[in-house]
């Protein structure tokens, strides 16, 4: 089973004759989904009793044009961007990582385990270089029983990642309940990284410059996969397992490469967002960006420049749904209705298009 | 050690195993007749706890649980029609369609519980019991088996029943084909879209029953992202029964019993944090993948859409 829509990823962005309805036509699968699924998610809050206009207007106006809230939504970009890349190298090698929570969590458990501590007997640069290393790496090593198992046992991913994720965020949980508990606080977090030595903010802004290392993190990703051989390798691999293994490629061993890659920016997420903005985990803190993060992917046909768009916005829908839990009464599980109707809306609409092209001809 | 095996950490393991494990075997039998009929339905999360909020929304509105019951299959179709449509009928993606379905119903039971029950969390009374005679009076599986809500037996009396049907009848032959050889089925003039239809709403049935269930009688109370996983184990336990009901109810017991530890380790007197107990029947789910995974035969044409004539 391969991981595609309807559109395989080398469709978008052809130099073709009609490149400009091509682009029209992009705009329209792309822009109606995300009007249909606004307008609909509109309806729940019309029958919840909350004026949907208003609602958006807030949210626009509190995540995007205030200069406070442009800055957290540029800020919150850098985790989701790293997890927008872990999803798009699985996705495009054929691979489910619906782990990505899990992965995140533990990488940031990893980061606040260690930069407070290595703070105290290294130089701030290599703190942050090592409790971000450490994260990626945590990240990768909770992908790899899901990954031999795949590999190996041809055990369907999409139901391991998922129980790694659920263990996963318990264990980080008992982890900072247990072993990295910070004994001079009364809520139990790990020890805290002081605001001086995290990540450098930018240009004398609040934004943090996490928000380099995701955009390094997609656009590096999107040429992997789409400019080299090494990319070429996994795609093969994702599309058609068979003809890759004829092909010679080690599948298996591919297999878990993906895994590896793939997991490794989960948990580097974890780690900037740690290093970063929090300085510290708090016990049973999960912010599950990672399911939320798959239908952007999706939505940008696994393009790593478009991602960054989608992020950006989706960002700003966080920010803002955030303020407006506070203000307007309406928790923030409303962007959960919001993100599932796009994901549903963007099938239904690659299905039409697709039909509608068919019977063109 | 003797502490763990006194009769009340006994008694309160299994009655805790049943109590955590119904909802289980429930979305585990659903999930198995959708995939036989070939259907992988990973929105049965999601089918699970909308039968788990209007059955506990039902439930307390009327004061009647039984009603709850009804309300929570309903709530549990409903999402399993969506299902349905989109993905036998379109034939879109259905890893996809039931991510998205899981979140939306997440999302849109928890704004619903924050707007009518946020700042009161009501409870339900305790649940109906209907004791069986002559065998409550058994030590230990008297209390925990037989003194229990009548959904808990018919839950058991499904195992037999989906077993005879799957073996037994044409109709179980025709799921069967409509997960191994979609192809043959059509031409046997049996409409393949038809089974797998019927198959899915089957399954959010049985889901929102589960749901119910752990809201009603396990629970008492509705709480936003309550099934927490519980229809994922459902979909593994369908995933290692290899097609064979009794096995779903093994497992489901197993399951349960690892959800229900933590109370039962109370009884007992220990105190085992409860992230490590929340992590055991995940972890159990991980070790049996590794010792079975290869063992776990899903049907031939799962997840696959069924386009006639297309090959």
């Amino acid at each position: 089973m391969s991981v595609s829509l309807e559109t395989t990823p080398g469709e978008i962005g052809e130099a073709a004759p009609g490149r400009h309805r091509a682009l029209v036509h992009l705009a329209l699968v792309t822009l109606g989904p995300i009007l249909a699924a606004l307008v609909l998610s509109g309806l729940v809050l019309l029958a919840l009793g909350v004026d949907p206009l208003a609602y958006y207007g807030y949210v626009a106006q509190r995540g995007l044009f205030s200069w406070l809230g442009l800055q957290q939504t540029l800020t919150r970009m850098a985790p989701l961007l790293c997890l927008a890349a872990a999803l798009i190298v699985a996705f495009r090698a054929g691979i489910w990582n619906l782990g990505i929570d899990g992965q995140f969590l533990l990488g940031a458990m990893t980061s606040a385990a260690l930069a407070p501590f290595l703070i105290t007997v290294l130089p701030a640069g290599a703190t942050l270089l090592v409790a971000a290393a450490g994260a990626a790496l945590v990240g990768a090593v909770w992908s790899l029983l899901p990954a031999l198992l795949r590999a190996y046992q041809q055990v369907n991913e999409i139901i391991t990642t998922l129980m790694m994720t659920f263990l996963g965020v318990s264990f980080a949980n008992l982890l900072v309940k247990l072993v990295f508990l910070d004994p001079g606080t009364t809520v139990p977090q790990t020890r805290t990284l002081p605001v001086a030595d995290r990540l450098p903010t930018l240009f004398g802004t609040t934004i943090s410059g996490g928000l380099v290392l995701g955009l390094v993190a997609v656009v590096v990703v999107h040429l992997v996969m789409t400019r080299t051989a090494f990319g070429l390798k996994l795609r093969t691999v994702g599309e058609n397992p068979q003809a890759a293994h004829h092909a010679g490629l080690d599948v298996p061993l591919l297999t878990v490469a993906v895994f590896a890659i793939s997991a490794a920016l989960a948990g580097l997420a974890g780690g900037i967002e740690i290093l970063g903005v929090h300085g510290n985990l708090r016990a049973d803190w999960n912010p599950a960006y990672g399911l939320a993060v798959i239908p952007l992917v999706f939505l940008a046909r696994f393009n790593g420049f478009a991602a960054i768009v989608f992020v950006f916005f989706y960002s700003a829908l966080m920010i803002g749904g955030e303020s407006a839990a506070r203000r307007i009464g309406v928790p923030h599980y409303f962007t959960l209705v919001l993100v599932a109707n796009l994901l549903i809306l963007l099938a239904l609409a690659e299905y039409l298009d697709h039909r509608r092209r068919q019977r063109a001809g | 050690m003797e502490a763990l095996l006194t009769a009340a950490f006994l008694t309160a393991l299994l009655a805790g195993a049943v109590a955590a494990g119904v909802p289980l075997l429930l979305a585990g039998l659903g999930e198995q007749m959708s995939e036989k009929a070939g259907v992988l339905n990973i929105g049965i999360e999601g089918m699970m706890l909308m039968g788990a909020y209007l059955g506990f929304l039902v439930a307390f509105e009327s004061g009647n649980v039984a009603l709850g019951f009804v309300a929570g299959m309903a709530g549990g179709m409903a999402v399993a029609l969506f299902m349905a449509i989109l993905c036998v009928g379109l034939g879109l993606n259905q890893i996809v369609i039931g991510i998205g379905l899981t979140l939306g119903v997440e999302g849109l039971t928890a704004l619903l519980h924050h707007f009518q029950f946020s700042t009161t969390y009501p409870r339900l009374a305790a649940a109906w019991r209907l004791p069986v005679p002559g065998l409550v009076e058994l030590p230990v599986i008297g209390p925990a088996l037989f003194d229990r809500h009548p959904l808990v037996y018919l839950a058991f009396l499904l195992v037999p029943l989906l077993a005879w049907l799957y073996r037994r009848t044409a109709l179980g032959l025709t799921l069967r084909a409509a997960g191994e050889k979609p192809a043959a089925l059509d031409v046997a003039g049996i409409d393949v879209q038809t089974v797998r239809f019927l198959a899915v709403l089957f399954t959010g049935a049985m889901a929102g029953l589960g749901g119910a269930f752990m809201a009603n009688v396990a629970a008492g109370i509705f709480i936003p992202f309550m099934t927490g996983g519980a229809g994922f184990i459902g979909i593994v336990l369908a995933m290692l029964a290899r097609g064979r009901p009794a096995w779903v109810l093994i497992g489901a017991v197993i399951f349960g019993g690892a959800l229900s530890l933590t109370t039962a380790l109370q009884v007992a007197g220990l105190n085992v944090p409860t992230d490590l107990i929340q992590m055991l029947p995940f972890a159990a789910v991980m070790a049996v993948l590794v010792l079975y995974g290869r063992k776990a035969r899903l049907p031939a044409a799962l997840g696959l859409p069924y386009v006639r004539g297309a090959r």
